[in-house]
C-alpha cells in the first residue's frame, strides 16, 4: 500500500458498508477472448483483484472503453460495463460522471485509441480533472487491426502499414497527461503483477483524473516490445521504481541513482566520486509544479532506468464537483427553477 | 409609405384625422426592414421593434439576416446586416415577401437591399453615410440620391448621424461612441411613423446600461430625438401609421425565436420527464444560442457541456443517457457530420437521446448564417449500416417549444436517439408565442428498469419495443453494453446471422411503431382536389400563406406539413393519393420528394431553390399555378 492509498483511505470509508467482496465478485461470465499469452490477461486479473478495496458497491462501478483489444476489457468485469467507439470512451466517461458523480468510472483504452483517434478527448478530459481513471495499454502496435504502427511506435519502426519504417516520433504518453494537467499520473508493467496492482490501487483512490500507462506485450504482433527492460533479470537495473518521499535509487544492488544537473538528469553510481543518496533526486510525487515529473516522463532507456511508478499525484476540484458546485450555487442563489416563471418571464402581454 | 398587399388581400385603409395636423392612416400589415453595417446594430434595432410590436399586440414574424463575418470592413458590402419584421393586424405567417419601408443605414446597404423595396416603397437612408468613400465602398459611382436612380421609390433623406449626434450634446462621449447610438435615432422615427410607444425600449435601455449611465443617457435621447423628429418635421406631412392588434386566440404570449423556445422546451420537457438535462454541445453557428440560453438554467438541474468537438459532445450526451438523465447535443449540418458515428452507437446501444440539428446552407461550412433544409438526408440516413433515427421537425419558431417536448417523449418512450430538424430560419426568427400554462402539459416520465429477476438487457416492451433502461447504480442489474451486435434479448456480444438480421428489423420495427402514437397529417382545404402542397419544416409559413390565396381565388389546393418525418404519420399515404397532383416545395434539391417518391410511389414535383433564404409567398403561388395547369410543371 502506497501514501496514496492511505491518502485517499477516508474516501472509501465514506461508502456505505457492504459485504466484503473479492475478486471473483468481479469476473463476467463471459469468455475471455484475449489472444493467449497476450498481456491484457494480466491488467485484467490485476483490475478484478484490486476493486474490492475501494469499497464502491459492484453496481456503482462503470467500465467505458473505446476500440481495440483493450476495448473489450468491460465484458470481462461484472460491474456495468460500456464499449462504445474508437478513442472516444473519456467523452462517455464524462458526460456520464458530470451527471452521476456518485459512480466509479473506469476508461480503458489503448495506445492507438487513446492517444490517436481520441488524442483530443485524453487531452480535455485531464485538464479538465474528469474523475475517471483511464488505463491505457501501451503495446506500440494496432493488434486488433493486425500489425500497423501506432503513436507510440518507435521511429522508424517496420509494420504492415510502414515497410520502410515509421517516419513520425512516437509520442511519449505520459509526457502529454502531464502537460494536459493530469492530475493522477503513473506507469506499469502488465508482467510485474504486484506493482500494477499498487498502480491500479493508487489510481483508484484519486479523486480526479488519473492517467494510467501500462506497458503491455502484444505476443502476436509486436512480441517483445518492451522486453529489453521489462524481463525479470534486467529490470532492477533498467528500471527506476518511484516511490513517493524516497531518493530514486535503482540497480539489483542498489547503487546507482538519479541525480539532477541544471534541467538534465543524470545516472550516478551511489560511493563513486563521493556521490551519496543526499545528492539524489528525491520523489515528490504531490509536487505542484509538473517540470520534475515531466523530465522524469522522459527518461528511457537505455540510457536511463524506465520509471513506473505514481509520477504525479496532485488535489484539484473535479469536473464534476465543479459542475454540482455550479447549480447548487444558482439554486441558492436564484431558488430552485420554477418552469412557470421562467415560461411567463420576459415581456409578456395578453390576448383575449 | 404606401401599403403592399397583405398575404390575403388588400389591406384596409381608413384615414383618420387626427388634431389638426396629423393623420393617421390604419394598415392591416405592414413590413419593414432595417438594414446597415454589421456594426450599425440592425439586429438590435430589429429586436427592438418586434418586440414592440409583440408586446402591442400586433401577430408578428421576423428574418434576422446577417453576415457571417462579425465585424466585415465598415461601408463594405459583404458586411451589410438586415433584419425585417412583418406585424401585422390579422394572423400572417411570414416576415412577407417585400419590405413596404426600408431603413438603410448607409450606401451598401442601400445598394444589397433596394433592388427587394417595390416602387413606391418608402425608403428611409441616413444621408450623412453617403460620402464619397462609402458610395466607392459600396461600388457606386455616382450618388444614387442624386443621379436620379431611386426615383420610383419613396425617399426619405434624412442626416441621421448629424441630428444624432447634436441630440447627444454634452455627452461625455467621443464622437464614435455617440454614432454608434444612431440606431436608435432610427427606431424612434419607425416608432413614431407606427405610433409605438417608446417605453418598452426605455426600459430594455435602464436595463442594459444600468452601470453605464452615460450610454443610457445616450441612447434614450437618441430614440426620442429620433421619435421628436418624426412627430415635429414636415418631412413625413405629420402622417403616420397604426397596426391595430391582431386577434389571436386568447392567452398570455412572449415574443419568441425558435432557438428560444426549443430551449424552454427542452427544459419543460426535463420537468415533464422528472431527470435532469444534460446538454453537451459545440459552438456552431446557428446553434449556439441554445446552449447560451441553456447555461443560464442550472437553478432547473441542467447541466450543460462545451465539449472540446461535436464528437465530445455527442459522447458525453450519450454517457448522461446512460447513466439516467437526459442527455441531449446540438449543432448545425457540419458538426451532425462529425455525430453520426456517435448517433450509430445510440442507435445500438437503444439509449434515449436527442440530437438537435440547426440546419444551415451547405455543403462543408458553406453560408454559416444563412438558411437551408439540406440535411434531411443526412440525419435519414448518414449512418453507417441500416442506423433508423426518429426525425421531428417544428414549422414555426413557437412549434420548437412543442417538438422539442415531442423529441423527448419519443426518446424516452421508445428508448432511441432522436433527431430535432430546426433551421437558421426558425432559429433566429421569431413571433407571438401562446405560453402554455405548465399544468395542463402531459408527463413524459418512463421508469428506469430495477427487477433483477426479469431483467434482460436486450428484452423488449411489446407495444413500444423498448428495451430496459438499467443503469449504473441499480443492484443486480449489472451487464456490459457496446457498439457490437447484441444477441436478441440477453445482449451478449453475437456473430450469428440470423440474429443480426433479427436486430436490425427490430431497429427498423421500433422506429415503424412510434407511427402508432402521433397524429395524423392535417390537411388545409379540400379533402381531395386538384394539388397537394406538401411541405415540412420553416416552409411552413410561406406554403400557408399561398394555400390561402390560391384557395380565396377557388383554386382546388390543400396544405399538410409534415411534422414527423421518421416515422411519417400513418395516414400519410392516403392523404397523398387524394389530390391530382404533389407539389413539395423545400430549401434543397428534392429531399423529402426522394423519400416520398421512394415511399409511397408517387410523382411528387419539387419546388426547389436554394438561395440561403426562405421562399416568398409569390414563388409558392406561382409554382402551384403551374402545377395546376393540364401539362404544367416546376422547373
Amino acid at each position: 500500500m502506497t501514501d496514496a492509498v492511505t491518502g485517499a483511505a477516508s474516501i472509501a470509508a465514506t461508502a456505505n458498508p457492504l459485504p466484503i467482496l473479492n475478486r471473483k465478485d468481479f469476473v463476467s461470465d463471459q469468455e475471455v477472448r484475449w489472444c493467449p499469452g497476450c498481456g491484457d490477461y494480466s491488467i485484467l486479473a490485476q483490475t478484478q483483484k484490486v476493486m474490492p478495496d475501494f469499497g464502491y458497491p459492484r453496481e456503482n462501478i462503470v467500465f467505458i472503453s473505446g476500440i481495440g483489444c483493450s476495448g473489450r476489457l468491460p465484458y470481462y468485469m461484472n460491474t456495468y460495463g460500456f464499449h462504445s467507439i474508437h478513442g472516444r470512451a473519456p467523452t462517455l466517461a464524462t458526460g456520464l460522471k458530470a451527471s452521476r458523480p456518485d459512480l466509479m468510472v473506469w476508461v480503458i483504452t489503448g495506445d492507438g485509441d487513446a492517444l490517436s483517434i481520441g488524442g483530443n478527448h485524453v487531452l480535455h478530459s485531464m485538464r479538465r480533472n474528469v474523475d475517471i481513471k483511464l488505463v491505457m495499454f501501451n503495446n506500440r502496435i494496432y493488434g486488433l487491426t493486425k500489425g500497423q504502427a501506432s503513436p507510440t511506435s518507435e521511429f522508424g519502426k517496420k509494420t504492415k502499414s510502414t515497410p520502410a519504417g515509421t517516419i513520425d516520433m512516437p509520442i511519449v504518453p505520459l509526457s502529454v497527461a502531464i502537460t494536459a494537467e493530469a492530475t493522477f499520473v503513473a506507469r506499469s508493467v502488465d508482467t510485474h503483477t504486484e506493482h500494477l496492482q499498487e498502480t491500479l490501487t493508487a489510481a483508484g483512490f484519486h479523486k480526479g483524473s488519473a492517467f494510467v500507462e501500462v506497458l503491455q506485450n502484444c505476443n502476436i504482433f509486436n512480441d517483445g516490445a518492451w522486453r529489453s527492460f521489462t524481463d525479470k533479470d534486467v529490470r532492477d537495473d533498467s528500471m527506476l521504481i518511484l516511490k513517493h518521499g524516497e531518493p530514486m535509487i535503482f540497480g539489483k544492488d542498489r547503487d546507482k541513482g538519479i541525480r539532477l544537473r541544471g534541467f538534465t538528469p543524470e545516472v550516478v553510481q551511489l560511493g563513486v566520486d563521493g556521490v551519496s543518496e543526499a545528492d539524489l533526486l528525491v520523489h515528490d510525487e504531490t509536487a505542484e509544479d509538473p517540470t520534475l515529473s515531466y523530465i522524469l516522463s522522459r527518461m528511457w532507456a537505455p540510457r536511463f532506468p524506465v520509471p513506473v511508478g505514481v509520477f504525479r499525484r496532485v488535489s484539484r476540484p473535479t469536473h464534476d464537483q465543479l459542475v454540482q458546485g455550479q447549480i447548487d450555487d444558482a439554486v441558492a442563489r436564484q431558488g430552485a427553477g420554477d418552469l412557470r416563471t421562467l415560461l411567463f418571464g420576459g415581456e409578456t402581454w395578453q390576448a383575449s | 409609405m404606401i401599403p403592399q398587399e397583405a398575404e390575403t388581400g388588400p389591406v384596409t385603409t381608413d384615414i383618420v384625422t387626427r388634431d389638426q395636423a396629423e393623420v393617421v392612416q390604419d394598415l392591416d400589415r405592414v413590413t419593414i426592414r432595417f438594414c446597415g453595417d454589421s456594426g450599425d446594430g440592425m439586429q438590435l434595432t430589429g429586436t427592438q421593434f418586434t418586440s414592440t410590436a409583440a408586446v402591442y399586440g400586433n401577430d408578428i414574424a421576423t428574418l434576422p439576416d446577417y453576415p457571417a463575418e462579425i465585424r466585415a470592413p465598415a461601408g463594405s458590402l459583404p458586411g451589410v446586416s438586415g433584419f425585417q419584421i412583418s406585424f401585422s393586424s390579422s394572423d400572417i405567417h411570414t416576415p412577407g415577401d417585400a419590405p413596404d419601408v426600408l431603413v438603410a443605414m448607409n450606401p451598401a446597404a442601400l445598394r444589397t437591399n433596394v433592388a427587394d423595396l417595390p416602387p413606391g416603397g418608402a425608403l428611409i437612408v441616413n444621408k450623412d453615410a453617403f460620402s464619397t468613400a462609402n458610395l466607392t465602398k459600396a461600388g457606386y459611382a455616382t450618388d444614387p440620391l442624386s443621379d436620379g436612380s431611386l426615383s420610383s421609390w419613396n425617399v426619405f433623406e434624412i442626416p441621421i448621424s448629424t441630428l444624432n449626434e447634436r441630440a447627444l450634446d454634452g455627452l461625455d462621449m467621443t464622437s464614435k461612441q455617440k454614432d454608434l447610438t444612431k440606431n436608435f435615432f432610427a427606431l424612434g422615427i419607425m416608432f413614431w411613423l407606427y405610433e409605438r410607444s417608446m417605453e418598452p425600449t426605455l426600459r430594455w435601455v435602464d436595463q442594459k446600461f444600468a452601470a453605464k449611465p452615460v450610454s443610457a443617457e445616450a441612447n434614450k435621447r437618441a430614440l426620442k430625438a429620433g421619435y421628436a423628429f418624426g412627430e415635429t418635421t414636415e418631412i413625413f406631412h405629420h402622417q403616420h401609421y397604426r397596426v391595430k392588434p391582431a386577434h389571436l386566440p386568447p392567452g398570455i404570449y412572449r415574443n419568441i425565436t425558435g432557438n428560444e423556445a426549443a430551449a424552454l422546451g427542452f427544459v419543460t420537457a426535463s420537468k415533464l420527464a422528472g431527470r435532469d438535462l444534460f446538454y453537451g454541445s459545440y459552438p456552431i453557428t446557428p446553434a449556439s444560442d441554445i446552449l447560451h440560453q441553456l447555461s443560464t438554467y442550472k437553478n432547473f438541474g441542467v447541466r450543460t457541456f462545451q465539449a472540446e468537438d461535436e464528437i465530445a459532445a455527442i459522447g458525453s450526451a450519450i454517457g448522461a443517457s446512460y447513466g439516467g438523465a437526459m442527455g441531449m447535443t446540438a449543432s448545425s449540418g457540419p458538426g451532425i457530420a462529425l455525430k453520426l458515428e456517435a448517433m450509430g452507437l445510440a442507435v445500438m446501444v437503444e439509449l434515449p437521446l436527442v440530437v438537435v440539428d440547426v440546419q444551415r446552407a451547405g455543403p462543408s461550412t458553406g453560408m454559416p448564417t444563412k438558411n437551408e433544409q439540406s440535411d434531411l438526408l443526412q440525419v435519414m440516413f448518414g449512418r453507417n449500416g441500416d442506423a433508423p433515427v426518429p426525425v421531428v421537425a417544428p414549422a414555426t419558431p413557437g412549434e420548437c417549444f412543442d417538438y422539442a417536448i415531442e423529441a423527448w417523449r419519443i426518446a424516452l418512450r421508445h428508448m432511441t436517439p432522436v433527431v430535432f430538424l430546426s433551421d437558421a430560419f426558425l432559429a433566429s426568427g421569431s413571433e407571438p408565442w401562446r405560453i402554455p400554462e405548465p399544468d395542463d402539459l402531459p408527463s413524459i416520465a418512463v421508469k428506469g428498469w430495477t427487477d433483477r429477476e426479469t431483467f434482460h438487457p436486450y428484452d423488449r416492451d411489446p407495444v413500444t419495443l423498448a428495451r430496459p433502461w438499467a443503469v449504473p447504480g441499480t443492484p443486480g442489474l449489472e451487464h456490459r453494453i457496446g457498439g457490437l451486435e447484441k444477441a436478441d434479448i440477453t445482449g451478449n456480444i453475437s456473430y450469428d446471422p440470423e440474429n443480426h438480421h433479427r436486430m436490425t428489423q427490430l431497429r427498423a420495427q421500433k422506429v415503424a411503431v412510434i407511427a402508432d402514437d402521433i397524429p395524423d397529417l392535417q390537411v388545409f382545404g379540400p379533402e381531395r382536389g386538384d394539388l397537394l402542397i406538401l411541405g415540412w419544416g420553416s416552409t411552413y409559413g410561406a406554403i400557408r400563406s399561398a394555400v390561402e390565396r390560391l384557395q380565396a381565388q377557388g383554386d382546388s389546393v390543400a396544405h399538410a406539413h409534415l411534422r414527423h418525418l421518421n416515422p411519417f404519420p400513418r395516414n400519410t399515404g392516403d392523404v397523398l393519393a387524394s389530390y391530382r397532383r404533389v407539389l413539395i416545395p423545400e430549401i434543397n434539391m428534392g429531399q423529402l420528394r426522394l423519400l416520398i417518391r421512394g415511399r409511397y410511389l408517387v410523382d411528387a414535383v419539387g419546388l426547389n431553390r436554394v438561395r440561403g433564404k426562405p421562399y416568398r409567398i409569390s414563388e409558392i403561388e406561382d409554382a402551384a399555378r403551374l402545377m395546376l395547369e393540364p401539362e404544367g410543371t416546376v422547373r
